[in-house]
């Protein structure tokens, strides 16, 4: 058995124990101790019944630890010390421990770590390493986490919008160590799809594959940023984004239209392209203008218009970016685009130099810096 | 061993040789630049040296407490004559010749005209725990 169809069967495990009266945080910290034990005892032999064992196992560490809590503290336990073998988790369970794991009263970063170790089973120090922080760091924020989790309890309903939130923000992060992220956000955004009955949640998922399916042409062999537009479209996983959009299209058949379905179905349309120039830039724009009515962002606002840019020409763009807040990430390297197809290079020239001073990121810098140095040759070579 | 912080400004240092900024470069010069970055860093880890780099953006605040109950006072965007950090590479080396005999190596990342920038970058030991022998 791999780890990842292991890690599977964590939310499983974890919602039989809570189900049966364990404390979330003990119950959390006996399921990562089971999986522990599974790596190496199954290392010999996997069990008929990998979850009966896990359950099993981990009903028994949470036992051994609440006795030596109450024996400290001069109380009875009253646990069935018989393992929860037959108490098959259900879909509601699962969901459940999504809403716990992202819950409201979470900052979104105690948010992402708990729904990474106690929904997806990852380690902490795998977490750590993805999230470039020390072990210790991050065991702190998990145990903080799950303490806040305690306390507010079990009984307040949760919130599918905050756990797509967290989900979101997983799968934006990248990755390092020898853990992918992306990979993770999908599989567990898949696993909430099947418990959910939410065509944001497919919408949200048809977003992450899409996006995914283009990764491989995203980043040169230098590690460097490749645009959109100079991507090698024949590097596409056309496979994924064909799942992505029939997952859309059945999505956006139930007509409950939300930001993830508008994300995803501007990201179907440029998988459908075969090149910047044959992309429907105009159903684009209308897309972004769908997705402004459920959220007026000024990143929203800043991406189309590049749409309106590519739709209707550069001024019309330039028009649209009129209306965008100066201040955020990424402004000046759109109007240095807009300027650029507007013919206006010394003022696009100038704008490429700003966004590599004002990049968010180190690859974004190199990339801007590299836009400046080869308008300014074009410049040289005409002059 | 010792660790050394590499620290380079965006201004406040003394000007470098070759002090034509990047966005005046051609495109040949500019990716020479950064495989040179990028193969500084990796050589280092290479060879056991290196402990961490950042880059740091030029934004950035004076920000202090201003008493009980109340928001800390702040104070910026930086004004244009302050000293700017614009990054660091923090390396465990033997020696402090080794430590400037890397910072004169990346300060030789190439420029304008393919030519070494000879940028100054400052470099600072820091403060070790007490050594266990006392005598």
């Amino acid at each position: 058995m791999d780890e990842v169809a292991l890690r599977a069967l964590v939310p499983q495990v974890l919602s039989v124990l809570v189900r049966r009266g364990a404390d979330f945080a003990t119950a959390e910290d006996a399921v990562q101790e089971a999986l522990v034990r599974a790596l190496t005892a199954w290392a010999r032999e996997v069990p008929a019944d990998p979850r009966a064992w896990l359950i099993t196992v981990a009903w028994r560490v949470f036992l051994d630890v609440a006795r030596s809590d109450a024996a400290r503290r001069d109380r009875e336990v009253r646990y069935d010390t018989t393992p929860p073998i037959g108490a098959a988790p259900s879909a509601d369970d699962t969901l459940h421990l999504y809403f716990l794991c992202a819950h409201p009263d979470l900052t979104p970063s105690s948010a992402i770590a708990l729904t990474l170790r106690a929904v997806g089973g990852l380690t902490t120090r795998q977490i750590a390493e993805a999230y470039l922080v020390p072990e210790a760091t991050m065991a702190q924020r998990i145990s903080r986490a799950k303490r806040t989790v305690g306390r507010v309890g079990v009984d307040r309903p949760g919130d599918v919008r905050t756990v797509m939130r967290v989900l979101y923000l997983v799968f934006n992060e990248g990755y390092s160590g020898d853990v992918d992220l992306a990979v993770e956000a999908i599989r567990l955004t898949r696993q909430l799809a099947v418990v959910t009955d939410d065509s944001e949640v497919d919408g949200l998922l048809a977003l992450m594959l899409l996006h995914h399916a283009r990764r491989p042409s995203r980043t040169g062999a230098d590690g460097r940023l490749v645009p959109l537009a100079e991507q090698d479209r024949s590097r596409w996983d056309t496979e994924l984004a064909a799942e992505a959009i029939d997952v859309l299209q059945s999505a956006l058949a139930r007509d409950r239209l939300g930001e993830y379905q508008a994300q995803a179905a501007i990201a179907a349309l440029h998988a459908d392209a075969p090149s910047v120039a044959d992309t429907d830039w105009v159903q684009i724009v209308e897309w972004y203008d769908e997705l402004l009515t459920f959220a007026d962002t000024p990143v929203v606002r800043l991406n189309r218009a590049v749409a309106v840019g590519e739709a209707d020409g550069a001024p019309a763009g330039l028009a649209a970016l009129g209306g965008v807040d100066d201040h955020i990430p990424r402004r000046d390297a759109v109007a240095a685009y807009l300027h650029e197809k507007n013919g206006d290079f010394a003022l696009a020239v100038r704008l490429y130099a700003d966004a590599a001073r004002n990049a968010p990121n180190l690859a974004e810098r190199d990339h801007q810096a590299r836009q400046a140095a080869r308008l300014n040759q074009t410049r040289r070579e005409w002059s | 061993m010792a660790k050394y912080l590499l620290l380079k400004h965006y201004r406040g240092a003394p000007a470098p040789v070759n002090n034509i900024p990047m966005d005046q470069w051609t495109p040949d010069e500019v990716e020479a630049h950064i495989r040179f970055m990028q193969d500084f860093g990796a050589r280092l880890e290479a060879t056991g040296e290196l402990v961490d780099g950042q880059a740091l953006s030029p934004d950035g605040l004076w920000v202090r407490y201003d008493g009980e109950g109340r928001p800390p006072v702040t104070d910026g965007p930086f004004a244009e004559t302050k000293d700017l950090i614009a990054g660091w590479m923090i390396i465990d080396v033997d020696s402090q010749e080794r430590a400037i005999e890397l910072a004169g190596e990346l300060s030789a990342a190439p420029g304008a005209g393919g030519a070494p920038i000879h940028e100054w970058l400052e470099v600072r030991p820091f403060l070790a725990a007490p050594p266990n022998f006392t005598e």
